[in-house]
């Protein structure tokens, strides 16, 4: 029997906002529990909320970043549940206005370019958050009132590498959009998946599981591996799929039942009597347009078709906004793309790695990569120098003038080599024999003996040009 | 009574608000809660034909605040207000139900 996959992904990103969504209690982290609360985040009685305009300018800007149409007629809705970590004992979200619909991400999978619709993308708030302990549960409602949008895919998703695919385009248009950090080790950005398999040409979709437990990009795609594997078996061997949520276990890859879903949801959505609904003029989406930065898309084109960049390049150095930007401002200033897309992927993430921090974080600047790239360009310095340089550079120290304090100049005016190759040579007539005995072998010897002469400072092109023109005579 | 909800409405309506009633309170509620709802009733009795749906009984829109930030420094006087509090915490029986994503 054959197969075919559904996928639908809802995905929850955390705004950058300086306040709440409904209350002006500030969106920050690492705050004591509950110390960024007011009586509006408790739900307290008759206090009545009042919509952040940020989040709003969000939402629309996330619409036009995922080429969604903006519902210029929207307002907010209730959901009703009962839960500790939400104390008005009801979320404010949207649900028949969604700020923005009928969007799309192209994805590409092997080659494959796709595009991946999507349905709906609300603005809404946040829950607190619960910890529990043997007999008791703690409550912090810091995070009560956090603005997220969350982004509905359309059922186009066939298959786990493409849920992955769909989850980076996502994620690096966000991230271009500066409104979000979008991490998931951070929790700025959160997965929920549903999956059903069906037989190929069943017309009904087959009953869907939901996986929780999804903490990397990574996980989604091997969760959804084996859970599509595992309906697949299932129905094969005669079986029904039941409709349940299931635990993805990051040691085994497997999932495992949670709790079997009794009945649909219920959650009584009404429009909030509270909130005035929005009207959003053409002006403000237009204005929001003009000033959205350039797309990663658009970027990978630009770097691939005029700066000659590979394809791989091109997807390395786009993988956030801050590094591509890096990357225009040191390409800006003259220094060699290729060479710069080489350090930023090389020197520059390795760094990056090893001290745990954004590229915004460091004392690199566009100006020392690019001022330290073209001193190699220009002989100056060579590529074995510049380890040295690149050093200096991420301690904010200018090349040129670190360069020049630590004598790191490359030798190459033959004028001064040449005495230099004419005494290593007298040196080693030895050497020379063996060279006029076809062992090639010598050369690299004699190469050797000038670098030591110079402390390593002789321009190796030149002393090799000039080391063969010597030989040969 | 005229049966505008049932028993079994009541009751899943009380279980979604973690509410548990007895027979005799189902018994009560069921014909009050019917009374009620017969009261909005009187509401399908004006003649809406032509006239647009809303969202809101208010002719406001736009009512937006600035993106700022503003620590009221309520906290210690609403964990005082709240049944239990531990370190900061809101203290509440321990949650074993996890059924509900919230987001």
């Amino acid at each position: 029997m054959n197969f075919e996959t559904t996928i639908g992904l809802e995905v929850h990103i955390e705004l950058k906002t300086h306040s709440k969504i409904f209350s002006p209690s500030p969106v920050a982290y690492g705050a004591e529990a509950n110390a960024n609360t007011n009586v509006i985040d408790w739900g307290y009685p008759g206090v009545l909320p009042t919509t952040n305009k940020g989040v709003v300018a969000d939402g629309i800007i996330a619409a036009l970043a995922l080429h969604a149409t903006v519902e210029q007629h929207t307002h907010f809705d209730r959901k009703n549940y009962f839960y500790p970590d939400n104390p008005k004992a009801y979320q404010i979200t949207q649900s028949d206005k969604p700020i923005g619909h009928d969007g799309w991400v192209e994805v590409d999978v092997d080659g494959v370019k796709k595009k991946i619709g999507i349905s709906e993308m609300h603005i809404e708030e946040d829950a607190g958050k619960n910890t529990h302990e043997r007999d008791y549960s703690y409550v912090d409602l810091n995070r009560q009132g956090t603005p997220l949008i969350e982004i509905v895919s359309k059922p186009d998703i066939a298959s786990p590498a493409e849920a992955y695919a769909y989850l980076e385009a996502l994620r690096q248009r966000i991230q271009f959009t500066g409104i979000s950090d979008v991490k998931m080790e951070e929790g700025s950005m959160r997965v929920d998946v549903n999956i059903s398999v069906r037989p190929v040409g069943q017309e009904k979709f087959g009953t869907k599981t939901e996986l929780k437990n999804l903490n990397s990009f990574n996980y989604v795609q091997r969760g959804l591996e084996y859970e599509e594997k595992r309906q697949q078996q299932v129905l094969m061997a005669g079986g029904a799929v039941q409709q349940e949520t299931r635990r993805f276990d990051e040691k085994t890859g497997e999932t495992i039942l949670m709790r079997v879903k009794a009945g649909a949801d219920d959650y009584r959505y009404f429009p909030e009597p509270d909130l005035p609904a929005l009207n959003i003029s053409d002006e403000w989406i237009k204005e929001l347009g003009d000033a959205m930065p350039e797309m990663p898309a658009k970027r990978r084109e630009r770097y691939v078709n005029e700066l000659g960049l590979t394809d791989y390049d091109a997807m390395v150095i786009t993988q956030t906004k801050e590094m591509s930007d890096f990357f225009d401002a040191t390409v800006a200033l003259k220094a060699d793309p290729k060479m710069a897309a080489n350090y930023l992927q090389g020197d520059v993430n390795a760094y990056l790695n090893d001290n745990h921090v954004d590229l915004q974080a460091t004392k690199l600047t566009p100006a020392n990569l690019a001022g330290m790239i073209n001193l190699i360009s220009d002989g100056t310095i060579s590529s074995k120098m510049a380890k040295k340089v690149f050093k200096a550079i991420t301690a904010g120290e200018e090349p040129k003038a670190f360069v020049e304090a630590h004598g790191l100049v490359q030798l190459s005016d033959p004028a001064k080599l040449q005495p230099i190759i004419d005494d290593v040579l007298d040196a080693n007539p030895q050497s020379i024999e063996d060279f006029n005995n076809g062992k090639k072998r010598a050369v690299g010897y004699l190469v050797g003996q000038i670098m030591k002469q110079t402390h390593g400072q002789a321009n190796p092109q030149v002393v090799n040009q000039l080391l063969m023109a010597a030989l040969k005579q | 009574m005229a049966n505008r909800i049932t028993r079994e409405q009541v009751q899943h309506v009380a279980g979604l608000a973690k509410l548990e009633f007895t027979d005799a309170q189902l018994d009560a509620f069921t014909p009050q809660l019917d009374d009620i709802i017969g009261l909005f009733e009187t509401l399908s009795e004006v003649d809406t034909t032509g006239v647009e749906a809303t969202s809101s009984v208010s002719d406001q829109l736009n009512v937006m605040r600035e993106d700022v930030a503003d620590n009221w420094g309520q906290s210690e006087a609403l964990l005082k207000n709240a049944p239990d509090a531990a370190r900061g915490f809101i203290k509440v029986p321990a949650i074993i139900d996890e059924s509900e994503d919230n987001e």
